[in-house]
């Protein structure tokens, strides 16, 4: 852990958590101009403390690392830090990782391979309280959320486990590489109502039942 | 004779015919075991032999008990055993003759229970025959590793020994006392009573030797297959990184091209993660479904021109001959973007629904007028939209000349 960093007032306060230095050094090279980081570490130990010591705005995590992974970490500071945001940065794009960790609480889900301009982009959105959706996750979640609706309890198909059509479209739009902007423009509405319809679809990521989303979750033994 | 030192007999012993009795093969006293390590033939034959005439009016154990007496004990083990098929095959001429002369003295068993033994000898032997060096190697070591016995086993089990020993009385009493009442009800005993002890002493004697053995025998034998399994298994990753991964780590210290660097470094971590998620290498063709296909199309454009392709599918199908034309499309629009869009990367998005297969191939470089494309320019006329409306499909372009360029082609699955 390095040195905390109060970081100056309205500025965006960032912790990264990697077990890669060079990647670490990196992503504080490409974020330090714009963002406070007021902190990193390299294992799931010293990134709970730190983390909770420092309360930032935004995590970046990482999420394979020895001892228990960026979940271990996420679960740990989401029962003392609940106002914490976690975007989480990967070189892994298996179904299973991704669906994970966005159950455990992550806001979004980006590669390693993102440029810096969209890493700054994501992290001012998580930051904003939306959710970063790489078209790779949105393919998931289209995928995970195809087909039959499954019936709830009531006898009514549970809400938490359908996609709405506007949904739809807007993953569509983002899984063909589409920036929100872009969405916006292409649905004719507002990026504020673009951002509304992810976060919803966030939040069923996180809530549903769906047998995919649960199988991807216990596969990681994750409920 | 010439033989290696560490396979030579000690040439001391009984009566100086290099006979002792072995101190590390022995199953009772060591007799089988030192008569085996002398003649160099597989212990278990010799042991085989000695149960085989004691049931010759007992001429095996009188045997035993003579050698027991006057062979000493040697005092170095002999660790390795050259045993030979021939010499055994010689063993067991010798022993058929003995036997052959006993049962003519009238010293035998009766000749049901001789035959069946006779021909499981046999059936043996040729499987042990057919086999390849290899495979009798792995026969014998497995064989060492299971117990000689089945108290031997028990007695391995270790903090369930008691149990162990229990539950083995228990099963032989259960066994014994089941054969007891099977016996008292028919009236074999009373008519053929030396037939019936035959069979129970060597159905007792076949199932305390070989039991416990031929379960541990099974047992190894799946340890030892899944631990091949296992270093095959190593033997295979090894060899698949060092033709992909580090070949490609070594390329990429040696370019300065940084352009052909991350084509090259893309092009392994597709392949790689094919590999890790057990789906086949995107070289291999037949059996595709369509998003593997519209995968390699864009694996081989990417590797063509250099330029990075992401694919996105949601759902998947089998690949059928309308379907090809979608990818054929997809794949001349990725071509097209790479070309001439000058785009950093183009997104592919692959959606597979009930009625309908989209495509959308998208760049964010510089658009074109659809207007001022020459029409001898066939690309898009032909190979996107032709091909999509010969297969009852269609082709949208929407471009743009800040915004790029996205191609959406649609066909329905059922015609």
């Amino acid at each position: 852990m390095t040195a905390l960093d109060a970081g100056a007032p309205g500025e965006v306060r960032v912790f990264v958590v990697d077990d890669h230095r060079l990647f670490l050094s990196g992503v504080q090279a490409e974020l330090g101009g714009e963002f406070a980081l007021v902190g990193s570490a390299g294992d799931v130990e010293s990134a709970i403390a730190g983390i909770v010591a420092a309360l930032p705005d935004v995590v970046l995590l990482d999420v394979h690392m020895p001892g228990g992974g960026g979940r271990a970490v996420l679960e740990a500071v989401h029962r003392s830090a609940p106002d914490v945001k976690f975007l989480a940065l990967s070189v892994s794009d298996a179904p299973e990782d991704v669906i994970a960790v966005i159950r455990a609480g992550a806001r979004g889900y980006v590669t390693k391979s993102i440029s810096p301009a969209e890493l700054r982009s994501a992290i001012r959105r998580i930051h904003d309280g939306d959710a970063v959706f790489s078209p790779r996750l949105a393919g998931f979640v289209l995928d995970a959320f195809a087909g039959q609706t499954p019936v709830g309890p009531g006898g009514a198909p549970d809400e938490l486990d359908q996609l709405t059509p506007r949904e739809r479209e807007v993953l569509r739009l983002i899984a063909r590489g589409y920036a929100y902007k872009e969405v916006a423009k292409g649905l004719h509405i507002s990026i504020k109502t673009v951002e509304t319809h992810v976060s919803a679809v966030l939040r069923k990521l996180q809530l549903s039942s769906r047998h995919q989303l649960t199988r991807w979750a216990t596969e990681r033994r994750l409920v | 004779m010439e033989t290696s030192p560490r396979y030579a007999p000690p040439r001391n012993g009984f009566l100086g015919f290099g006979l002792s009795r072995s101190p590390n093969r022995r199953v009772v006293a060591g007799v089988a075991g030192g008569l085996a390590e002398r003649l160099r033939v597989d212990p278990a034959l010799v042991r085989v032999a000695f149960v085989m005439l004691a049931l010759c009016g007992g001429a095996g154990v009188l045997a035993y008990a003579v050698l027991w007496v006057s062979v000493p004990q040697a005092e170095t083990p002999l660790e390795v055993l050259d045993a030979g098929p021939q010499r055994g095959i010689a063993v067991a001429l010798v022993l058929a003759g003995i036997v052959v002369a006993l049962r003519s003295m009238g010293l035998w068993v009766g000749d049901a229970i001789g035959t069946s033994v006779g021909l499981v000898a046999i059936g043996i032997t040729i499987v042990w025959l057919r086999g390849d060096d290899t495979e009798r190697a792995r026969w014998s070591r497995l064989a060492q590793r299971a117990p000689a016995s089945m108290l031997e086993a028990v007695a391995e089990r270790g903090p369930v020994k008691g149990i162990g020993r229990l539950r083995l009385l228990i099963g032989l009493a259960a066994a014994f006392g089941g054969m007891v009442i099977f016996l008292a009800r028919s009236n074999v005993l009373e008519t053929q009573p030396g037939i019936v002890v035959a069979v129970v002493a060597t159905a007792v004697g076949v199932g305390l030797v070989a039991g416990p053995w031929s379960l541990r025998l099974v047992q190894a034998l799946g340890d030892e297959r899944r631990e091949r399994i296992r270093s095959e298994e190593r033997a295979e990753v090894a060899a698949h990184l060092h033709d992909s991964v580090l070949q490609t780590l070594a390329l990429i210290q040696r370019t300065d091209q940084p352009r052909e660097m991350v084509a090259l470094a893309r092009n392994q971590e597709r392949e790689l993660r094919a590999w890790l998620s057990g789906r086949p290498p995107l070289v291999t063709g037949e059996s595709d479904t369509l998003a593997t296909a519209i995968e390699k199309a864009a694996a081989s454009v990417e590797l063509q021109f250099k330029v990075p392709v992401e694919v996105v599918t949601v759902g998947d199908t089998a690949l059928d001959d309308r379907l090809q034309a979608i990818v054929d499309a997809t794949r001349e629009a990725t071509v097209n973007a790479a070309k001439h869009s000058g785009a950093g990367q183009i997104s592919i998005y692959l959606e597979v629904e009930p009625e309908s297969v989209t495509a959308f191939v998208r760049d964010q470089g510089t658009g074109f007028d659809p207007g001022s494309v020459a029409p001898d320019r066939r690309g898009i006329a032909d190979s996107i939209r032709g091909r999509m409306q010969r297969s009852g499909g269609s082709a949208t372009i929407v471009t743009d000349l800040d915004a790029g360029t996205e191609v959406q082609l649609s066909i329905p699955r059922v015609a």
